[in-house]
């Protein structure tokens, strides 16, 4: 049971990454992504690649995990430059396609459908399996922190001041004297970079990875974790992951308690709760539990 | 004679077979409240969209203050020092009035990405600066005590200042102001002229698009009349008012003389 409860920490730790990468493509400078699994999957297989065949070290590999994912958010910025809403939503989940049918297909790189094993982890093997969850617990949660400081400080930023704009009205950030295109590019290639950064870690803590691991469901409850907290607030996206995670996997003890029902419909319980939870959440707290604030605010003295 | 501060010259935009700007030509001199005006349909929107960036053009030169602006991109536009607003008030409605001035701040190091997350020394004090012009500026147009209450929740009238706060935010050389008291009370109107009378004592030239013509008489000369994409007539409101091409324009041809 300890075990299962620190793997769900890691794990959340992992959603947590993502939703708040995504927060600031999404919240912040309000493009949907719904392609971020595809980040995640480039930082993830980045990572593995040059540490089992190139043998780089392991914080070198999260680095370039990172930085890959960070290339490819600034290209498809440039590629949706032009597109909202609907359409980037389609582009998006295309992109995150792609990526898992380039991994299963490209043999020679990623060895297809089979994946990729044995990719290293910290003191794996020196230390029993229990000892390594709880330090990759703390790695894990250690990014997450290190992740929400910066970002909350760049949200909270002149930089983050224009992203809201963006999201609000791109004429009015242009006329501000904005570049808005720009701005869009840095704020995706931010956000990726994050999301690849967790795809990174999660190869080296699963130490497998197949394309199969990367398919659309995740990228959806990283969306419904950030519409849970709040889109917009930093702390939203993290208490949006905790509640995600805690509302799939406390589930399947809920439904296990119901006498008088079939396995199988334990199951469609399960998610028949998971599904009445969210919707009530969201019509009882459209704005999430923790609501965007911005932090400027005028000195006493200069309101009479 | 020193050259005007923004020329035209035979600017053209068509949308499908709709030809919006026939090859309009304009001027508008240093340290004047120019009027823009003529009836639905003149082109007047077509203009102001082209002229500050937020469309291009299909043809025709916009010079500003000896700079060829021409179908330049509205964020460089706004940096050459001409700004403008938006008819239909565009507050950024989640960030507070404070936050839209702040916006419209120039030369701010923390826009850059590296600098925001450093929090350095020169982000901190541009914002400062800037946050000191934007108190000054709520001051003088009465939004003071709504610095810190979001865009969304403003009078529409509180809205229309808010538009000029903005642009003023921009340390703009011309301001282009759209239909700046359209749907205002006569009061507050009276009060948006006082203050864009003010600008002009100070050497701000304004651009003004605006249907209130007690507005436009009051405050601005020249005048200058669009009808069908063009330059119909410019001078004084009175020689304009006069000007049967003018009358003719916004009412129509007599059919029995």
């Amino acid at each position: 049971m300890e075990a299962y409860i620190v793997a769900m920490l890691v794990f959340a730790g992992f959603y947590a990454l993502m939703a708040l990468g995504l927060n600031v493509i999404w919240g912040l400078a309000g493009m949907v992504n719904l392609g971020l699994v595809g980040f995640f999957a480039v930082g993830a297989y980045a990572s593995a690649l040059l540490t089992t065949k190139l043998l780089w070290p392991m914080p070198l590999g999260w680095a370039a995990g990172a930085a890959i994912a960070a290339v490819a958010g600034g290209i498809m910025a440039l590629i949706v430059a032009r597109l909202r809403g609907d359409y980037l939503a389609i582009v998006t989940l295309g992109f995150a396609e792609v990526i898992r049918l380039v991994a299963s297909n490209e043999i020679w790189l990623t060895n297809g459908t089979d994946g990729i094993s044995g990719i290293p982890g910290p003191w794996r093997g020196d230390v029993s399996p229990q000892q390594f969850n709880l330090i990759f617990l703390a790695l894990v949660w250690c990014a997450v922190g290190i992740a929400f400081l910066l970002l909350s400080r760049a949200s909270h930023s002149p930089f983050g001041r224009v992203l809201r704009a963006v999201r609000e009205d791109e004429d009015v950030a242009a006329v501000a004297g904005k570049p808005v295109l720009w701005f869009k590019l840095r704020a995706f290639a931010l956000g990726a970079a994050v999301v690849g950064f967790a795809g990174a870690l999660y190869a080296h803590y699963n130490a497998y990875i197949a394309p199969d691991g990367f398919a659309p469901l995740l990228t959806i409850y990283i969306v419904l974790a950030l519409t849970a907290g709040g889109v917009g607030a930093m702390r939203g996206a993290v208490v949006g992951a905790l509640f995600v995670v805690l509302l799939l996997e406390s589930t399947r003890f809920l439904a296990q308690e119901i006498p008088g029902v079939t396995p199988v419909q334990k199951a469609a319980l399960r998610e028949s709760i998971i599904a009445l939870s969210l919707i009530l959440l969201l019509r009882f707290r459209p704005q999430g539990l923790i609501p965007e604030r911005t932090r400027t605010h005028s000195r006493p003295g200069a309101t009479p | 004679m020193t050259a005007p501060l923004l020329e035209v010259r035979g600017l053209v935009r068509r949308f499908g077979g709709v030809v919006a700007l026939d090859g309009l030509d304009l001027a508008v001199r240093r340290g004047t409240v120019t009027a823009l005006i003529g009836p639905n349909g003149a082109g007047k929107s077509t203009a102001f969209q082209c002229i500050s960036g937020v469309i291009r053009p299909d043809g025709g030169n916009v010079i500003f203050d000896g700079q060829d602006i021409t179908g330049a991109r509205p964020d460089r536009v706004t940096r050459a020092g001409l700004v403008r607003s938006f008819q239909i008030a565009r507050g950024i409605p989640r960030l507070t009035v404070l936050e839209n001035l702040l916006l419209y701040g120039q030369h701010q190091p923390g826009e850059s990405l590296a600098v925001a997350l450093l929090a350095t020394q020169a982000m901190r004090r541009r914002e400062e600066e800037l946050r000191a012009r934007a108190e000054a500026i709520a001051a003088r147009l009465n939004l003071s005590r709504v610095l810190d209450n979001q865009a969304a929740a403003l009078s529409g009238g509180q809205k229309k200042l808010l538009e000029i706060g903005r642009a003023l935010m921009a340390e703009p050389k011309l301001l282009l102001l759209d239909e700046p008291v359209a749907g205002v009370n006569p009061t507050l109107a009276a009060e948006i002229a006082r203050h864009i009378a003010h600008l002009r004592e100070e050497g701000m030239t304004v651009l003004v698009v605006e249907h209130h013509m007690d507005f436009v008489a009051s405050l601005c000369d020249p005048v200058i009349v669009m009808a069908e994409g063009k330059l119909l007539a410019q001078g004084s409101f009175e020689s304009i008012a006069n000007d049967a091409r003018v009358q003719e324009a916004y009412m129509g041809r007599r059919v029995h003389a």
